[in-house]
């Protein structure tokens, strides 16, 4: 077991440096450098106050000083200014939007669990039958269904006909603050029902085709047919011999279903007006506020290196197979 | 290749996705001579008219028939997906073999290369490249295609090196054959099968993120049609113009599950170690 768990962290080491020079190597992509957006069309800037930039971003030094430099930021979370107006240290900006995505994501993937185990599992138990064509429809439409168009109609639905739902915002800006903590949490959770629904929506299709199919598998499996030839329930059999087999490997699913799912957080967010990371890196890409994309980007990499390599480790313990293996 | 098409023919699911494709695709080619109107003609005496005989999907904030722009729209998607898959599909098909061939250091480097890509939440990752080029059609091609390579990298690495090591390579070697002879004439025809599956479903993802590129502004620019575009303004006139959402989005959902299902009927046809039913 120790091998192993040194065998990941060295992984984990590689694939950390190797995302820091990814996202440092985009900053250099900028036909004009990376101050473009601040000098660029400004009549104000003089070459000599563009000179004094330039030495305070370091960016006259070679590429892999540069580098070093802004790894050396990065371990004491410094990620420099912000271009835009107020001027905030990155760092700052992202420290109060990432709780807000981190616990809407998890909101989701509890959802998502919550839902796509029973119902992938009985589809495969009752494979074929008229349930079982429902859940692989749903589970296309939602491979399929574009996210910004599902939060539209949700918006026009609830939000405009039925005038149900609150359609942006996190909590309502007018009186807030007297709301006793129920009622807050009742304002939320009316916010937040909407960009919940859609971020479960699309992230349910491949954790429910994939306990589908898997249940689906085991339950044709040998060890099956051992259990149910010695008269077994059929109880007990599912619950306590198939569902073991078939739902381990979901914990690597959802190490790597995470991209996916955080990455969904930029389109929710931008249409439903959440102030969570999502939103600050489309704000930031359309302001062009350089510090703050290559922050978000190296950040949110990180969260997902990270849960992939707890998933890992998880997986490693809960199935003795994994570990033995890699030895 | 024949016996892949009447098979697929022959499967239900599978030919209604191809038609549905091929409808599109001949909407694409002959944009100009099926569409009502002009697509960029603006017309403020019927800004936004709901559907109606004279306009089927009604106008948009411009007065601009939006079936018309729809049509010119599903030329971009196609072109755009195509672009991209090809672009995901070349250096997909480049590293995978090098790595899958090789071996040892080479496939190490571009294994962990493959696996550090795979963090980065593509969303993410296209966003901030696109934050330094200039937002077009070429650009988002580019970026997308660069952005998904990955799992055709993995699938042709693990075929070319289950392969490799089997008689008929050897005796390719023996006869003289180079390593790119090799690996285009005997290796690669055997990675085909799961390419064409991950192609079809890598063409609806390419849509699904040209048009979610483009509702977010970043992608195909107005008055350049495209369907995430138009839902721009479908939300802005949310209260007022259902039309100006739904359509666009219903062709969104639907064109990607054309290509999702053929892929997913491709791959039943394809894979002979999975049963039929």
């Amino acid at each position: 077991m120790i091998t192993f768990l040194l065998k990941r962290f060295l992984t984990l080491i590689i694939t950390l440096l190797g995302i820091t020079i990814i996202s440092f190597s985009i900053i250099h992509l900028a036909p004009g450098g990376p101050l473009s957006p601040l000098t660029e069309f400004n009549p104000k800037i003089t070459p000599e106050y563009r000179e004094k930039l330039v030495k305070m971003y370091g960016l006259d030094k070679p590429l892999y000083i540069q580098y070093l430099n802004w790894l050396k930021g990065i371990v004491k979370l410094d990620f420099g200014k912000s271009f835009s107006l107020d001027q905030r240290p990155v760092w700052d900006k992202i420290k109060e939007r990432l709780p807000i995505t981190i616990f809407i994501n998890a909101l989701s993937l509890i959802l998502i669990l919550l839902f796509s185990i029973p119902l992938g599992v009985y589809s495969a138990v009752k494979a074929g039958s008229t349930f079982d064509r429902i859940t692989t429809i749903i589970t296309f439409i939602g491979y399929a269904m574009p996210s910004f168009w599902l939060a539209i109609i949700l918006m026009m639905i609830f939000g405009v006909k039925l005038q149900l739902l609150p359609i942006s915002g996190l909590h309502s800006t007018i009186g807030y603050d007297e709301m006793s903590l129920l009622q807050k949490v009742f304002d939320w959770a009316k916010h937040l029902i909407c960009p919940l629904f859609v971020a479960t929506f699309g992230g349910m299709a491949g954790f429910l085709r994939y306990v589908r199919n898997s249940t689906y598998e085991v339950l044709k499996s040998d060890f099956i047919l051992f259990a149910r030839a010695k008269g077994l329930p059929e109880k007990v059999i599912i619950y306590k011999h198939a569902l073991r087999n078939a739902l381990l490997p979901l914990i690597t699913i959802l190490g790597l279903s995470l991209p996916g799912l955080i990455g969904g957080s930029v389109i929710f967010e931008t249409i439903f007006g959440i102030p969570g990371v999502g939103q600050l890196m489309w704000q930031a890409v359309m302001a062009r506020d350089y510090p703050v994309i290559m922050a978000n980007l190296f950040l949110i990499s990180f969260l997902t290196l990270l849960g992939n390599f707890l998933a890992d480790i998880g997986y490693a313990l809960a199935d003795p197979r994994i570990r033995l293996e890699s030895k | 290749m024949k016996e892949v098409f009447k098979e697929l023919i022959k499967h239900k699911i599978g030919f209604a996705s191809l038609i549905v494709i091929s409808i599109l695709v001949i909407l694409a080619l002959f944009a100009p001579y099926i569409s009502p109107y002009d697509p960029f003609e603006i017309n403020v005496n019927k800004i936004l008219l709901p559907p109606s005989f004279e306009h089927p999907l009604g106008t948009d904030l411009l007065g601009r028939d939006v079936l018309s722009r729809m049509i010119y729209a599903s030329r971009i998607s196609l072109e755009v997906s195509l672009v991209a898959v090809g672009i995901s599909i070349g250096i997909g098909v480049f590293l995978g073999s090098l790595a899958g061939y090789l071996g040892g250091l080479v496939d190490q480097i571009i294994s962990r290369f493959i696996d550090i890509m795979l963090c980065f939440p593509t969303i993410f990752l296209i966003l901030a490249v696109i934050a330094y080029l200039e937002p077009s059609i070429l650009t988002i091609m580019i970026v997308i295609g660069a952005t998904s390579w990955m799992g055709i990298a993995r699938l042709v690495r693990a075929e070319i090196m289950s392969l490799k090591e089997r008689d008929f390579v050897l005796i390719a070697k023996v006869y003289g054959a180079g390593t790119f002879r090799i690996i285009f004439k005997h290796l690669l025809p055997n990675a085909l099968p799961p390419i064409m599956v991950s192609a079809s479903l890598g063409l609806g993802q390419a849509i699904l993120i040209e048009s979610a590129l483009s509702f977010l502004g970043i992608g195909v620019q107005p008055p350049i049609p495209s369907w995430g575009n138009i839902l721009i303004e479908g939300k802005e006139a949310l209260e007022v113009a259902w039309w100006l959402s739904i359509f666009p989005g219903l062709a969104i959902l639907i064109t990607v599950l054309a290509f999702t299902l053929l892929g997913e009927t491709l791959q039943e046809i394809l894979n002979p170690k999975r049963e039929r039913k």
